[in-house]
């Protein structure tokens, strides 16, 4: 069976080396390699700075991989080819206050990724902006809504909802439940879990909160200083870890969990 | 609105509808907008209002006084000049004349200036420095001097001031644009509209524009209170509009001559100047301060 996304050898080099740049030490991720599943959810976790974020850049396109593939259902994902990238593979932003537009209502800002990408009339879009807003618990009426109008919890809602609008296959979401409370975050959880159990996505999501990851996750990927120190299922990672950053996270957790 | 809110609803104005809020808690930028808009309002229906042709003489009624003077006439509001001209007819021209061109002028030095400040915000290196010091050499002399330099070089002539302020107003536009777009690249949304698939004009038009417009209209109206200033200043040095032509600086110069017989012929221009300058100073101020405010809060 084909994987739905395959990473293979990717790799990222920063910068370009200059002479007078020569001493000091450059950022340098990977060779990485992955896959996931149709269906199957794959959280990132590692300290901060471990590239992380840069992975999920990576893959979404908004950097460009010094060397390595990404295969999407066995087809290699090229840097020309933006649209068949931004069709299928979407991202959820760290900061959802900062990736919504101020100066534009929430129905111009969903309505901006269809424009581009289909072929649908202004009737149809209008169709599928509602339709996506109650998907992801909103109403009809935060069409006409700015950003500032909404609360974090409907931000990071609307920032979903921007991701699953072009029906896509993968979603890729940086941090998407740092900025909130507990239960708006339990909220947002289950309805992730939700769409992706109706609509079949892959779902990549980076974070620092190991109950959530041991909650929905299938796979994690465990990273430090660039390199992936640690891959594996869920259960196998959290009850016989090898590496030894992986083992001081999974105590600590435990230490947490247990007391 | 209403003091008593009747529905518990929580109002939410957009930014267009909150910066105009601020705006309207000052009530002297208030009143510069209205007097901004009576000056709209002359440069759009003048020749509708004005009593009599600018430009023509009569020679039974030389400066005859203003209708408030015991030995003014009805006929002619605000008296007429030297060469029997009605000065309130005259007036409503000069208001089309300098504040219609001066809006023009800034409307042609905005366009320029954020083209030119959106290419070079977009682009990188040397291509981006270029583009955007491209006009720096201009804002380190006073706009007059450029004026008159042009003048000197093409001849006097509305016209020629013309291109000389719309050139000399440009480079501010230039930098404010290129910082904006700066700024706005680094942001989230716009990396999530790259994402999209957008193209760079299009993240322009879409993305930025939409959260630039406010600052282009506080730009906007300080650049206007320097167009208007440098048009009547060439009017007056003889160097922009020329003699029969209604246009304020140029009554301001003509009236010279019989200031000491006939004040109102100088103070009428005078002051036209002053209250339009005034209000769109106070408009441009009070935006500022409204955008401020609705930043903090």
């Amino acid at each position: 069976m084909i994987p739905l996304l395959a990473v293979e050898d990717l790799s990222y080099q920063q910068g370009r080396s200059r002479r007078w740049m020569r001493g000091r030490s450059q950022f340098h991720l990977g060779p990485i390699n992955f896959e996931l599943r149709a269906g199957e959810t794959l959280a990132i976790v590692g300290e901060n700075g471990s590239g992380k974020s840069l992975l999920a850049k990576l893959l979404v396109g908004v950097e460009t991989p010094s060397s390595g593939d990404i295969y999407l259902n066995g087809q290699r994902l090229t840097m020309h080819n933006i649209k068949q990238r931004c069709l299928n593979i979407r991202m959820i932003f760290q900061q959802s206050n900062e990736s919504l537009n101020p100066g534009i209502t929430i129905g111009s800002i969903l309505d901006e990724p269809l424009r581009l990408n289909t072929q649908m009339n202004a009737y149809e879009r209008n169709e599928k902006i509602v339709e996506t807003l109650k998907q992801v618990g909103l109403l009809p009426d935060h069409r006409y809504f700015y950003r500032h109008m909404l609360s974090d919890g409907q931000r990071q809602r609307v920032a979903l909802a921007r991701a699953l609008i072009l029906n896509p296959q993968v979603i890729v979401a940086d941090e998407p439940f740092a900025a909130l409370d507990p239960s708006v975050r339990s909220q947002i959880v289950n309805l992730l879990m939700k769409l992706q159990r109706e609509l079949g996505l892959g779902f990549i999501f980076i974070s620092h909160n190991l109950g959530i990851v041991r909650h929905i996750s299938d796979k994690i990927l465990i990273m430090q200083r660039g390199m992936a120190v640690e891959a594996g299922k869920t259960d196998t990672i959290f009850n016989w870890p090898k590496n030894e950053y992986t083992q001081k996270l999974v105590n600590s957790h435990q230490a947490l969990v247990g007391r | 609105m209403s003091r008593f809110n009747l529905y518990q609803e929580e109002f939410h104005p957009s930014p267009l509808q909150h910066t105009w809020l601020e705006f309207k808690q000052s009530h002297i930028a208030l009143m510069g907008l209205w007097c901004l808009g009576m000056f709209v309002f002359l440069m759009i229906f003048g020749p509708l209002i004005a009593p009599f042709d600018p430009l023509e003489q009569n020679l039974n009624i030389l400066l005859a006084p203003p209708a408030w003077s015991s030995t003014g006439t009805i006929e002619h509001v605000f008296g007429t000049d030297s060469l029997g001209r009605d000065i309130l007819s005259r007036l409503i021209h000069g208001c089309q004349i300098t504040f219609g061109i001066s809006l023009l002028l800034v409307l042609v030095a905005m366009l320029l200036g954020v083209a030119i400040g959106t290419a070079a915000g977009m682009s990188y290196g040397i291509r981006s420095s270029v583009l955007n010091h491209l006009m720096d050499s201009l804002m380190a002399i006073p706009t007059l001097l450029i004026a008159i330099i042009i003048v000197a070089i093409l001849g006097t002539g509305l016209v020629n001031s013309m291109w000389a302020i719309s050139l000399a107003l440009t480079p501010i536009f230039i930098h404010n644009t290129r910082d904006f777009v700066r700024k706005e690249l680094q942001k989230d949304y716009v990396i999530a509209a790259q994402l999209d698939g957008a193209s760079k004009i299009q993240i322009f038009f879409h993305s930025i524009l939409p959260n630039m417009v406010e600052l282009l209209v506080m730009r906007g109206t300080l650049a206007l209170s320097t167009a208007v200033l440098d048009i009547t200043a060439l009017g007056f040095l003889n160097l922009g509009a020329q003699a029969p032509s209604p246009e304020l600086g140029t009554m301001l110069s003509e009236s010279i001559e019989v200031a000491y017989m006939a004040p109102w012929t100088m103070a009428l221009p005078g002051g036209t100047i002053f209250l339009m300058i005034m209000s769109i100073n106070l408009v441009g101020d009070g935006l500022r301060s409204a955008l401020r405010n609705r930043l903090i809060r």
